[in-house]
Formats: structure tokens, sequence, C-alpha cells
């Protein structure tokens, strides 16, 4: 049995079917990943995210720190509750982990880090702090919970107290607001809009279901994983790991190389990739038949067949299979995938397929 | 879970058989196997008139989760495919031991390894524990 999360009693009671995921249980669906994925698109759905790790920083130094620690740079947030987006780096340039870090205050920054990577995030950071004057602090006490879809923000809305409800409502894109004992974060991980809501464990059952009573349908990883594939979001282990660089995994846009003279983590190797123009490219694959493109399968573009695919699957909003995939340089309309020992035509599109519930590449 | 069809075999790789009256054998896979696979996104399925073995690759069934091999229980040649499918697999999930049927054999004779409903219900329910 794996780790539970304050929620995991209510997944079972929901009828979900529970999975390991990075040494949680989690809910993989509760009836119909489908289903699951469509509400979201179309209405609004509540994902159980207590897995993900919360760490705070706080001191004179935190920023000083996190310029250090990530490729991009948290000098770009100049606004309480801004968010940033970006990778942490070995210092051969690889991907430790990709996160979300939101300014709070001067010295204070809260950072949302992946479930499977936590201890050697945790372990990473602590061992970087060493000289900084920065008190890095996991928060294993609370929650989280991510309500997703155009719907989700309207529905959610009652179950934040008074005082915060406007402040929380006119929240833009990627902005927090620290709202008593709850952080609302207008960010997620579907492509489409909502919020997602970290809390003390305690409050957590309630708040859940306060959602679902609210209209608001349970949804599982399942879920989780198609609409994040359509979105074009990148799933850290398997759209890259630490033998990958944000080059190479269609994040050179979160890396910050001005200015210059920022010595973060990973910048010199990172320099050196960025020059090579042999460097592989992340792209979109979406399958011209019918079939379903898998993780690692091979792709073979203009006679070269060393592409792979870091996250296929079957596309609810398009009802076709789509894949993410690092090939070699060149510029592609075409490529083949290798199933089953037979090679399938598949078009080559920029990311993402979908987002705010519309499609964004030609069918 | 549900009741077991009673005039159905059984295998141990979740996948039942039915007895036609004409001697064909249709086949398809069970709830449970539909449940474990979770909604299912693509078949494939074989040609008619291709003989298969049993044990072999007879169709492969591919959900929102991951493509599965499903193995013909007898041999024989195929005389029906349930092209439904194709655009509706579906199907199997939503009736696993009426439209979301998957071949239809005339069996050569050969391999049968089926277990009647009880004994499945018994091989699952070890499954659980």
């Amino acid at each position: 049995m794996g780790s539970q999360t304050p929620l995991y009693s209510c997944h079972v009671g929901a009828g979900a079917r529970i999975v390991d995921f990075g040494g949680w249980d989690m809910p993989l669906h509760y009836g119909s990943q489908l289903e699951e994925h469509h509400i979201v698109r179309r209405h609004a759905g509540v994902f159980d995210v207590s897995h993900m790790t919360v760490v705070d920083l706080s001191g004179a130094g935190a920023a000083e720190f996190l310029r250090r620690l990530l490729a991009n740079d948290v000098a770009r947030l100049k606004e309480q509750g801004k968010a940033l987006y970006s990778c942490m780096l070995n210092p051969d340039g690889g991907i430790i982990d990709d996160l979300i870090t939101y300014y709070l205050a001067p010295d204070r920054y809260r950072m949302i880090v992946n479930a499977a990577t936590r201890d050697k995030d945790v372990a990473w950071i602590n061992e970087q702090a060493g000289s900084y004057e920065v008190d890095v602090a996991e928060r294993p006490e609370l929650a989280m919970i991510a309500v997703q879809g155009p719907e989700a923000r309207a529905l959610a809305a009652p179950l934040i107290d008074d005082e915060w409800r406007d402040a929380a409502l006119a929240l833009k894109p990627f902005y927090a607001l620290e709202a008593g004992d709850l952080f609302i974060a207008r960010t997620g991980y579907t492509g489409e809009d909502g919020w997602e809501i970290v809390m003390p464990a305690a409050r957590a059952a309630s708040i859940w279901q306060q959602c679902i009573d609210a209209g608001i349908r349970p949804c599982g990883l399942g879920a989780r994983d198609t609409l994040r594939l359509e979105a074009g979001m990148n799933l850290y282990g398997t759209d890259m790991d630490e033998s990958v660089s944000p080059l190479e995994a269609g994040l050179g846009w979160t890396i910050a190389w001005d200015p210059e003279d920022r010595d973060f983590i990973g910048r010199g190797p990172l320099s050196e990739m960025r020059a090579n123009r042999d460097r592989r490219k992340f792209v979109g694959l979406l399958l011209e038949s019918k079939g379903v493109l898998r993780n690692h399968q091979r792709v073979v573009v203009d006679g070269k067949d060393d592409g792979e695919i870091t996250s296929g699957g079957f596309s609810p909003t398009l009802e076709r299979s789509i894949a993410m995939a690092r090939i070699p340089a060149g510029d592609y309309e075409h490529a083949q995938v290798e199933v089953r020992n037979r090679l399938l035509d598949v078009c080559v599109v920029d990311l993402p397929f979908v987002r705010n519930g519309k499609v964004r590449i030609d069918l | 879970m549900s009741e077991l069809p009673g005039d159905l075999k059984y295998t141990k790789e979740h996948e039942w058989l039915r007895q036609e009256e004409d001697g064909d054998v249709t086949i398809g896979i069970t709830d449970h196997a539909q449940s474990a696979l979770g909604d299912l996104v693509y078949v494939e399925l074989p040609e008619v008139g291709q003989d298969v073995e049993s044990g072999g690759e007879m169709a492969v069934v591919e959900s929102v989760k991951a493509a599965s091999d499903v193995y013909a229980p007898i041999g024989g040649t195929v005389t029906h495919v349930n092209e439904a499918l194709s655009d509706d697999p579906e199907k199997i999930n939503a009736d696993p031991y009426g439209d979301g049927w998957i071949v239809r054999l005339k069996p050569s004779g050969d391999g049968d390894e089926t277990m009647d409903p009880d004994a499945y219900q018994a091989f699952l329910d070890d499954l659980d524990e």
C-alpha cells in the first residue's frame, strides 16, 4: 500500500479505481475516464492533487537562491501572487523536475513540485540552499485540489469565504492569492480555466464535498493525463528526466537567458546545447488513421528512425490518437510511427492540440 | 459484480466463448476484462477467412490506458468480425457479452481449455484475494 492523501476515503467511497502513482494510492477514474475528460473540457471537474509537494521558501536570500536554483528567473515576478513555471536543472543541464513558483512577498515564495520526485527534489533544494539566507520548509500538512473547466471557478466560488471571494474571482491567469488558510491559484494542468486550491488537510474532505455538491464532478488521474496531453503539457518522468534538457523537451521558452550574468545551475552545458543546431526537437503528432499511439514507440522521419514518442494516447476531444515526441532536428510535416511492426502515417504538428475547449490544430 | 451469463464458457485470459447453433463459436472479453481495461477506444480485428491458432493473437483491444492482445482461446477460421467495433469500441464496455462480441470462428478442434461460469467465478474470486 502506498501513501494516501487526506481524500483517500472520499475516493474509495465514490467507487474510484485506485492505482499507484509515484508511491501514492490515487484515483485513476470514478467509472469512465472519457466522461471525466469531457466534463472538464465542457463543464467542471475536481482532481485530488494532494500528492504534489508544497515547499515554502522564506528569508532575505530566497530570491537570490531561486535565481541560482531555477532555469527561469524569479526576478521576472514583479507582482504579488504571480506564478512562474520553470525547470530545476542538474549541473549538466538535465531536468531534475519541473515546477511552479509563486511570488508571495519579497522574502517569501511557494513552490509546488511533482509527487514522484519529492525526495530527490527536497534533498537537492536543501543541498543547494546551504550558503543562502533561506529557510526551506516542506508542507506535508497541506492538501491540494484542482477545480478545472470552463465553469469551475463560478461553481467553486461559493466555497470561498465572503472576505476573499471577489479577490479570488478577480485573479488573472497564473496568479495566486493567500486567502486565510486557503491558497488559491488560477493555474492547472488541463488546458482549461480553473483554480488549484491548497488547504489544511483537515478541511480537505469538507471542501471536496462542497465541490461535488456544487455540481463539480470528481475526476481521476486518467483524465488528468489525457487532458494535459491534449494541452501539450509535459509530464515529468515521461516527457523529460535528468537525461534531457529543456531545449529537447519543448521547454526552451522557460529558460531565462537574460541577464547573461545570472549563473543558474546547468547554464553552461545548456548554452552549448543551445548552439547545437542538430539537437532533437519536441513536437506533436497526430495519427492519420485509426489506432492508438503509445509511449516509447519509434518515430521515423526522413529515413531517420531514432525519434521516440514520449507521451502517446487517445485524444477524447479530437477522437484521434495524438502524441508528443522527440524527433531528429529538421522541419517535417509528416512522419511514421512503428506500431506492432507496422509503420503508420502521422502529421507533425505544433503543440498544443487543444486549449480552452478549442481544437488548435488542423484535422 | 455482475452475474456471469450461464450459457458461456470462460478462459483464464478473461475471454468468453459461446457455442452457436451452426457450429461456430463467438468470442469476446468478459466484464471483468473490460472493467480492468477502462474505456476502450480502438479495436484491431482479424480478417474474415484468417486462420488463428489456439493461444495465438487474434485481436487487439486498446483502452485509454493500454493496448492488450486478445488471444484465441481455440483454433479455427474467422467467419465473422464485429465491424461495429471499428466506430464504437465502447460497445465492449457497455455490453461485453452482447453487442461487444469480437469474432466468430469455425473451430478447427485445436485447444479448448475453458471453464464453466462457476469455475470462472471462483477464478475471479481468487484474483481478488
